[in-house]
């Protein structure tokens, strides 16, 4: 039975004459729950019976409130509510619904707090309680930290089983046969002597019965959906070019417009000279905005072409104005005043490394760019004391409180419309591109207008992952590690991006550390210390975070000292692991990879391993040494989500983040120059390309333990793999990335 | 000037330097054609001018002497091409955004060499950047896009 006293209760009745308008029931609650957020936006003939069902004449709509940037959520969460509604895969539709509080995600603090996700002790699960709380209470509708699925594994299953049990209800009532007799069939209920009534047409008595405080959640054995690859809700729209993403939009009168800002982020502007672009063929305006200015043309491309013309006079950057005036700054933050936090502090590194046979180490790691290929953009409309606002984003409700702040406007005025996203990898957290529109709508209200940044205003106005550096010593003995003392420096993602949403940080910043401190390894003097490093550039969340730096420089150095025993880095990397799942993964990514025989002449393999947002992934990576550079031959990957909900994508996902791992690793870094990004497109930020793609084998051992995300995980022992690899091949460690500094790819 | 695009001719009043790629998104309403890089480094306004799969991105407008397929004339959602047949089974999509460049330039390949190497594919597909990586699938695709083909010509 699920707990639903605490967790499902409608939120609000409604009388007879709304409901051919609609009704709603709600699925959560902390003390207060917030407000159905479907009851104030349905539409004719439209019933809503929890925060995550709509029903109408036509069919049911599944509310999938987290963005969809191509993890397949959409899907996934669809599958949720599908299983226990008891609705036909292909009736399904979905909406991303309004931002609401009701859609806060409980899970996606988890990954801040300094409990390692291995740890199941009674304060570590306290914690955990207590964060869903904090999300709540900040109403964190968020998507991020792989933590849509497990946020959702039950919350959308009882919405789901809940809105089925009113249904039944109704049924009963309206036929006089009792509950237990009657059944449900793909959209309907169905009666002992098979007659059909359709969900549709039972859903407006449903919305007047108060929903049931508790209700039984089919068994894993009776799931149609869960565990079984489904066909994506957007698989045909994505295959056939009619899917809509926010860049697509298309509105009667609609106007186009980009802007230019100062790409030394927060340097400001001191004037421009907008005379050239004014004369510019279809430029309707030339918009002050916030650190820039912004062009309003009948077409996107007239407004590229005028912003252009614009002379801007920038301010100076407001940080080091070079990529080695920032390492200085990284390095000179290994100081006590800088020391962040020491969550790992296993027996006595200091002892341990005193005297001869310490192997010591530095490595680096450069800023990188989100840059997703649809460059961010935004439809917005202001008009009669209302903003509609169309876009991509993983922060609705900041998005909301931010336009308001812009506007002047009350929040129940402003109406945002969520899109599906070309890709995201953790930009869509920020809504800097969402500001910049609503200024040029507050300027210029009436008409919609389509904000679209170029390629190279995107990537020069990121917020980067951080750039790093670690310290790393060492010792072994009798063929073991004996002592790993790992010390990470760089600027904290979290205390930048909260300070960005105006909510205060305390505390040391786990993601300085995430990825190193909380490995489930046990070396007898085992020290994991985090620096937090002055800010400079604004920072943000990029695909798996601090594990992003942390799994290269937490591994690699751990294979260095591997080497150095003599041993065998999987069965070493399986000694010293003491997490059952962990261990089964290593095993696991060691069959698969045949591990311990000869791979070939000039071949080499390397092991990485990264716990990261509670999933357990191990990686081998196998390489060629050509005369023309490193190919990369085979990946395997083996991963423990605890239970995969839908294999398919389960694997491209997978996929899809070891391409990630890979390709950065390999090609990409921002550096800067006079405080401006070096690399505004992808001729200078490459990452990989077909030819380059391994063939990539991937396997889930599901422990069937608490249940985990997998868009983030894969990426972070993909680098170090790879650089291990390479040094098994060639002999060449290489402690600094991109590797292709070093090394040359083919 | 006038355009064919999808077997629909089309006035348009553009600039000659005004690139391909802008005139169908914003002008003709055309979207599946995508704006990622505007310098042709990825691939995702792919469409076909005469047959021959180009960058809409960096074509002048005036510069278009042929018809214009984009991924809305390759298939639709009710008769598909081949090749977006193959990326439906293979489920091979993640955001979707690069996933129109990508069709056109597998189906100009398969119209080319219906029966392509691994090697003809990595060079030919290389143009087209997918940040989700999806290329595995992408690959799988084309193989099962190839052997459809084969099995219609036989």
């Amino acid at each position: 039975m699920s707990r639903l006293g605490t967790i499902a209760r409608r939120t609000f009745l409604i009388g007879s004459a709304a409901i051919a308008g609609g009704v709603a029931f709600g699925v959560y609650a902390y003390k207060r729950e917030p407000e159905n957020p479907l009851s104030r936006q349905l539409g004719d003939g439209q019933v809503a019976l929890t925060p995550y069902v709509r029903i109408d004449q036509t069919g049911v709509t599944v509310i999938t409130p987290r963005a969809d940037v191509g993890q397949g959520v959409a899907s996934v969460l669809a599958a949720l509510v599908a299983e226990e509604l008891d609705v036909a895969w292909n009736d399904i539709r979905i909406d991303f619904g309004p931002p609401s509080a009701a859609y806060y995600n409980g899970a996606v603090t988890a990954e801040g707090l300094p409990f390692a996700a291995t740890n199941d002790g009674l304060i570590a699960r306290q914690a955990r309680v207590v964060g869903d709380a904090v999300s709540k209470f900040l109403s964190l509708q968020i998507t991020g930290g792989s933590s849509t699925v497990p946020d959702a594994y039950e919350k959308m299953r009882v919405a789901g089983a809940v809105a089925r049990d009113v249904l039944l209800q109704a049924a009963a009532k309206r036929t006089g046969i009792a509950k237990e007799e009657l059944k449900t069939s793909n959209g309907s209920v169905i009666t002992p002597r098979g007659e059909a009534l359709s969900y549709a047409s039972l859903a407006a008595d449903a919305a007047r019965i108060d929903p049931p405080r508790d209700v039984r959640l089919k068994p894993e054995a009776e799931w149609r959906y869960l565990g079984k690859t489904m066909q994506r809700i957007d698989i045909v729209a994505k295959s056939t070019g009619t899917a809509t993403f926010g860049i697509d939009i298309k509105m009667p009168g609609m106007v186009y417009a980009t802007v230019r800002t100062n790409p030394r982020i927060g340097g400001g502007i001191k004037s421009f000279d907008a005379s050239a672009a004014e004369k510019s063929r279809g430029v309707i305006a030339i918009v002050p905005i916030t650190g820039g200015v912004g062009v309003i043309a009948d077409n996107t491309w007239r407004a590229f072409k005028a912003a252009n013309l614009i002379k801007c006079d920038w301010g100076p950057s407001p940080y080091p104005p070079s990529s080695a005036a920032m390492f200085q700054t990284v390095a000179a933050s290994f100081t006590a005043e800088r020391q962040d936090s020491r969550l790992k502090d296993d027996g006595d590194a200091e002892a341990a490394l005193q005297g001869a046979g310490v192997l010591e180490a530095e490595y680096k790691v450069p800023y990188l760019a989100h840059a997703p290929l649809e460059p961010m953009n935004a439809v917005v409309q202001l008009k009669d004391g209302r903003l509609d606002i169309w876009t991509g984003t993983q922060i609705p409700l900041f998005v909301v409180a931010m336009a308001a702040e812009v506007t002047g406007l009350r929040a129940e005025n402003i109406h945002l419309h969520s899109q599906f996203s070309g890709g995201s990898f953790g930009r869509r957290l920020e809504h800097d591109y969402v500001r910049q529109a609503v200024e040029l709508a507050k300027a210029h209200p009436g008409r919609p207008i389509k904000m679209t940044w170029t390629r190279e205003e995107d990537m020069s106005h990121d917020f980067p992952r951080p750039l790093g550096m670690a310290r790393m010593r060492g010792a072994v003995k009798d063929g073991k590690v004996e002592a790993y003392d790992l010390k990470l420096a760089c600027p904290s993602v979290t205390a930048s991006w909260f300070g960005r949403l105006g909510i205060p940080t305390f505390g040391p910043d786990t993601a300085i550390v995430a990825g190193a401190w909380d490995q489930p390894l046990r070396i007898p003097h085992y020290r994991v210390t985090g620096y937090r490093v002055p800010e400079m550039v604004p920072v943000s969340s990029w695909r798996s975070v601090g594990a992003s730096g942390n799994g290269f420089l937490h591994d690699c150095f751990l294979d260095e000292l591997i080497r150095a025993a003599g041993a065998d880095p999987l069965k070493e990397l399986i000694r010293l692991c003491w997490h059952e799942p962990s261990r089964k993964v290593l095993e696991t990514v060691g069959e698969m990879s045949g591990w311990g025989s000869d791979p070939g002449k000039d071949r080499g393999r390397g092991i990485a391993f990264t716990l990261s947002f509670g999933v357990p992934v191990a990686e081998v990576v196998e390489v060629t040494n050509t005369p023309r550079g490193i190919k990369i031959d085979r990946v395997f990957v083996a991963a423990d989500v605890g239970k995969v909900l839908d294999p398919e994508n389960f694997e491209n996902q997978v996929q899809g983040g070891v391409v990630w791992g890979l390709g950065h690793a390999i090609n990409c870094e921002l550096t800067y120059r006079d405080g401006v990004p070096e690399q505004t497109n992808f001729d200078a930020y490459e990452t990989l390309r077909l030819y380059q793609t391994p063939v990539i084998e991937v396997r889930a051992t599901d422990s069937g333990s608490a249940i985990r995300g997998i868009g983030e995980p894969p990426v972070p022992p993909a680098a170090p793999a790879l650089a291990n690899a390479i040094f098994a091949a060639t002999g060449k460690r290489i402690r600094e990335l991109p590797l292709s500094k070093h090394i040359d790819f083919v | 000037m006038q355009l064919t695009v999808n077997g629909k001719t089309h006035q348009v009043d553009v600039e000659d330097e005004m690139p391909l790629l802008w005139v169908l998104r914003d002008v003709l309403g055309i979207t599946g054609p995508k704006y990622g890089c505007g310098v042709a480094m990825c691939g995702a306004c792919t469409v076909h001018v005469g047959g021959e799969p180009v960058r809409s991105c960096s074509l002048p407008a005036a510069d278009v002497k042929a018809d214009i397929t984009t991924i809305e004339g390759l298939g639709t959602p009710e008769a598909m091409h081949v090749v977006q047949k193959a990326w439906i089974k293979h489920q091979v999509a993640q955001c979707g955004y690069c996933q129109s460049g990508q069709m056109m330039s597998a189906a100009a390949l398969l119209r080319d060499n219906p029966n392509p190497s691994d090697d003809d594919i990595d060079q030919t597909m290389s143009g087209n950047l997918c940040r989700c990586g999806t290329y595995p699938r992408i690959r799988a695709a084309i193989r099962t896009a190839a052997r459809e083909l084969k099995g219609r010509a036989t």
